[in-house]
């Protein structure tokens, strides 16, 4: 049992957790990802690492409440126990060496770019961080982002906040600017990592982007991650999760990642239906 | 007291459930002897002298002596032989490949059927669960610890072993359950999850410690387990590892499952069970491709999700499938049928990515290749479709990289599995055995216990010498 030493909302949907998980804090470094199960018939849940505090023993997530899953983890309350709590797992990010980043986050996917942001701050590369969210209500991690990049750029799909637009019209912006980045990391949707890939490989920009594929075990023992990348099968959860964006197969990533949604959708209204019950 | 003999050429049928309501059901296949089956089958036995069923034991059982005792109506203390053996009776009793091991060498199998070895075995397995009282005792501990990575059969063979010798052993399983292959893999109606379950309390009991979401090679390496973490020996039983894939076309469309995936989702994870929050598709017509025990496994688990219509797609013929016999028959009594000499060289999908069928050539039989079975090549021109809406992929697996990749000095062949210095397990680091699938690849239950079994005789002599 892991206990959650801190429970906080970053906006109606997403909720930031310190757990309490001394080996994993231990070893976790950005771009790793942790597996969790809320209860004690739950879901097997990946979700990566979005901090750590080594001294405190405790490993930061972040996620948005969309399925059964994710929603009998947010009713865990501060103080309470997750039943399994398993990582770090996955390849670390290969942030050395950089001197000059574009991170571009995407939603809930910015709770993972931001770590790779801050470790990159701190190996002394130049950040430029472009984030977007659809509305102002969503954003999160602005001021943490602000911390740690040189230069931040802010969408909204509406343009609530920020610019308004996709990340990648920024990002392209500052690519014939003449911003000479060693490597563009983009973390977020599938098919905003999809469009970053596609605009950076016109200027032959290195792109790395995090997979998050339907996972269960997390160490390569089933196969439900596979993904194909430069034409070949590979699992995100040993091989992964950070890929070249360039040799991602995103559209099959796409219709992979769709496989359940029927069943997820049913299992959130009966997960509804539950809470309704209990509350009448 | 001398026995009357029971010279019935047949060995006593099992007692199973019906095929057509099992078929819809996740209850147990094979129902067990009862008492007067047990003692009557157990009559049966000669009693031979030279034990030729003990040399086709891996884990060598004195099965003459558990069996007399069946035949003189003592359980427990048949129940004693075989525990001093085997850590996980009632689970051998269930899914060895008992023809060809023991029963294979039983002299009774010479003018008619062999001693049902294996199920009585599982009688006296279970007749003790039932009715014994007694907890199991806990061994005066010597002080010395001993890491075992992976809680399947061969990491609880060594567990139990070295646990009885005084050992504190800690096993370090990267799933949130202990067991393995025996929770994950193998289904409930062909193994009950409290029979496993049980079997594993008897282990804590002895006072071995079992740590869940322990991913050794991830958490912490085998290293720090024998550094700051004070292990004197290490048992890596980390099982099979990768699922392998055909590599051909489509296999990454909706509705392709490697058979570990499949199967974790129906028995780990618990989709079989009403109410379960375990998404699986809801498969219509199922192609399983595989011949081996993995593939009925998935193929009755398909079945009994609700699929219409089961195939086995098997590029040999029925005489090469690696399976077990009885699960076999079992699957063609429940109505999976078998397409062997078939071979599926693309998957087909529709718009949205989801399967529709696979293409799929004839094969016949050729020379006999490296392993001695023959060869299947392709028949010329036979190439057909078959609908399908989920394709269970059973060809086997490929070890897994986490421990090898993190343990410096730890020798792997080219395939990646561990080298391992003749049948003690001793790898090429001292004081880290191993043994199971991470060693040989893919292989039987009963073949891991062995060489679990084998690694903590091993292990003890290693640190008695020690000191």
């Amino acid at each position: 049992m892991f206990k959650i030493v801190r429970k906080e909302a970053l906006n109606p949907t997403v909720t930031r957790m310190v757990v309490d998980a001394p080996l994993i804090a231990r070893k976790a470094m950005p771009g790793q990802f942790v597996i969790l199960r809320a209860g004690a018939d739950s879901e097997r849940i990946p979700l990566t690492v979005a901090d750590y505090d080594r001294a405190a023993g405790t490993v930061t997530i972040i996620f948005q409440v969309v399925g059964a899953g994710t929603m009998e983890l947010n009713d865990l309350p501060e103080g309470g126990c997750i039943h399994d709590f398993v990582g770090p797992l996955g390849t670390p990010s290969k942030l050395d060496g950089l001197k000059k980043v574009a991170v571009v986050g995407g939603g809930v996917g910015c709770a993972i770019a931001y770590p790779v942001a801050k470790r990159l701050q701190e190996l002394g590369a130049e950040v430029h961080s472009i984030v977007g969210f659809r509305s102002k209500d969503l954003v999160i991690l602005e001021d943490e982002f602000r911390a740690v990049s040189d230069k931040l750029v802010m969408m909204t799909d509406d343009g609530s906040y920020g610019d308004k637009g996709v990340v990648t019209a920024p990002l392209e912006q500052l690519i014939q600017a003449g911003e000479a980045y060693d490597e563009v990391i983009a973390i977020g949707p599938l098919v905003m990592m999809k469009f970053v890939s596609l605009t950076t490989k016109k200027y032959g920009v290195k792109t790395t982007v995090s997979m998050n594929p339907i996972m269960i075990d997390g160490t390569g023992m089933c196969g439900g991650c596979r993904l194909t990348v430069g034409g070949e099968i590979k699992f995100a959860c040993v091989d992964g999760p950070d890929f070249d964006g360039h040799l991602v197969d995103f559209d099959e990533a796409m219709k992979r990642g769709g496989t359940y949604r029927d069943f997820e959708a049913h299992a959130r209204e009966e997960y509804c239906n539950l809470l309704n019950k209990e509350v009448q | 007291m001398a026995l009357q003999r029971n010279m019935d050429p047949h060995k006593c049928p099992m007692p199973s459930q019906d095929p057509a309501v099992r078929a819809h059901n996740f209850d147990e296949v094979a129902l067990g002897y009862t008492y007067e089956m047990a003692v009557n089958e157990a009559r049966r036995c000669l009693g031979c002298k030279n034990k030729p069923c003990v040399t086709g034991c891996p884990v060598q059982i004195d099965i003459p002596a558990f069996i007399e005792r069946v035949a003189n109506e003592d359980m427990e203390g048949a129940y004693r032989v075989l525990s001093a053996s085997s850590a996980l009776p009632a689970v051998c009793g269930r899914v060895c490949p008992q023809e060809n091991q023991c029963e294979g060498k039983c002299v009774r199998g010479i003018k008619g059927e062999s001693v049902g070895i294996g199920r009585l075995e599982r009688f006296v397995a279970d007749w003790h669960r039932e009715h014994s009282t007694e907890a199991p005792e806990k061994p005066a501990s010597n002080g010395r610890k001993v890491a075992i990575i992976g809680a399947g059969p061969s990491g609880l063979t060594a567990a139990g072993d070295l646990a009885r010798l005084g050992y504190q052993v800690t096993v370090f399983e990267a799933l949130h359950l202990a067991g393995g292959v025996l929770v994950y893999g193998i289904p409930e109606f062909r193994l009950p999850k409290a029979i496993v379950q049980q079997e594993i309390d008897g282990l804590k009991a002895m006072g071995v410690d079992i740590q869940t979401n322990m991913v050794i090679g991830k958490v912490l390496t085998v290293d720090e387990l024998m550094g700051e973490f004070g292990f004197e020996a290490v048992y890596i039983g980390t099982g099979a590892g990768l699922p392998r894939f055909m590599g051909i076309p489509g296999e990454s469309l909706k509705g392709v499952y490697s058979a570990n995936e499949y199967l974790t989702r129906v028995n780990l994870m618990k989709a079989y069970q009403p109410g379960s929050h375990t998404p699986l598709l809801h498969s219509r017509k199922v192609a399983v491709v595989g011949g081996g025990n993995v593939a009925m496994d998935a193929a009755r688990c398909a079945l009994r999700m609700g699929a219409e219509t089961v195939y086995i797609v098997y590029r040999r013929s029925m005489n090469e499938l690696p399976a077990r016999a009885e699960e076999v028959e079992h699957a063609q009594e429940e109505g999976i049928i078998f397409k062997t000499l078939t071979n599926p060289v693309e998957v087909l999908g529709d718009e949205q990515g989801a399967v529709r069928g696979m293409r799929c050539v004839e094969m016949e039989l050729g020379e006999p290749d490296a392993s001695g079975r023959r060869r299947p090549v392709v028949k010329e021109g036979s190439e057909f479709e078959l609908e399908v809406d989920t394709m269970i992929m059973a060809i086997g697996t490929s070890p897994n990289p986490l421990i090898r990749s993190t343990t410096p000095g730890l020798e792997t062949n080219r395939h990646g599995c561990i080298v391992t210095d003749g049948d003690d397990g001793l790898t090429s680091r001292t004081g880290v055995y191993a043994g199971g699938d991470a060693v040989t690849g893919a292989a039987t239950v009963i073949l891991a216990m062995g060489a679990g079994k084998q690694a903590a005789r091993a292990i003890d002599e290693y640190l008695r010498g020690k000191n």
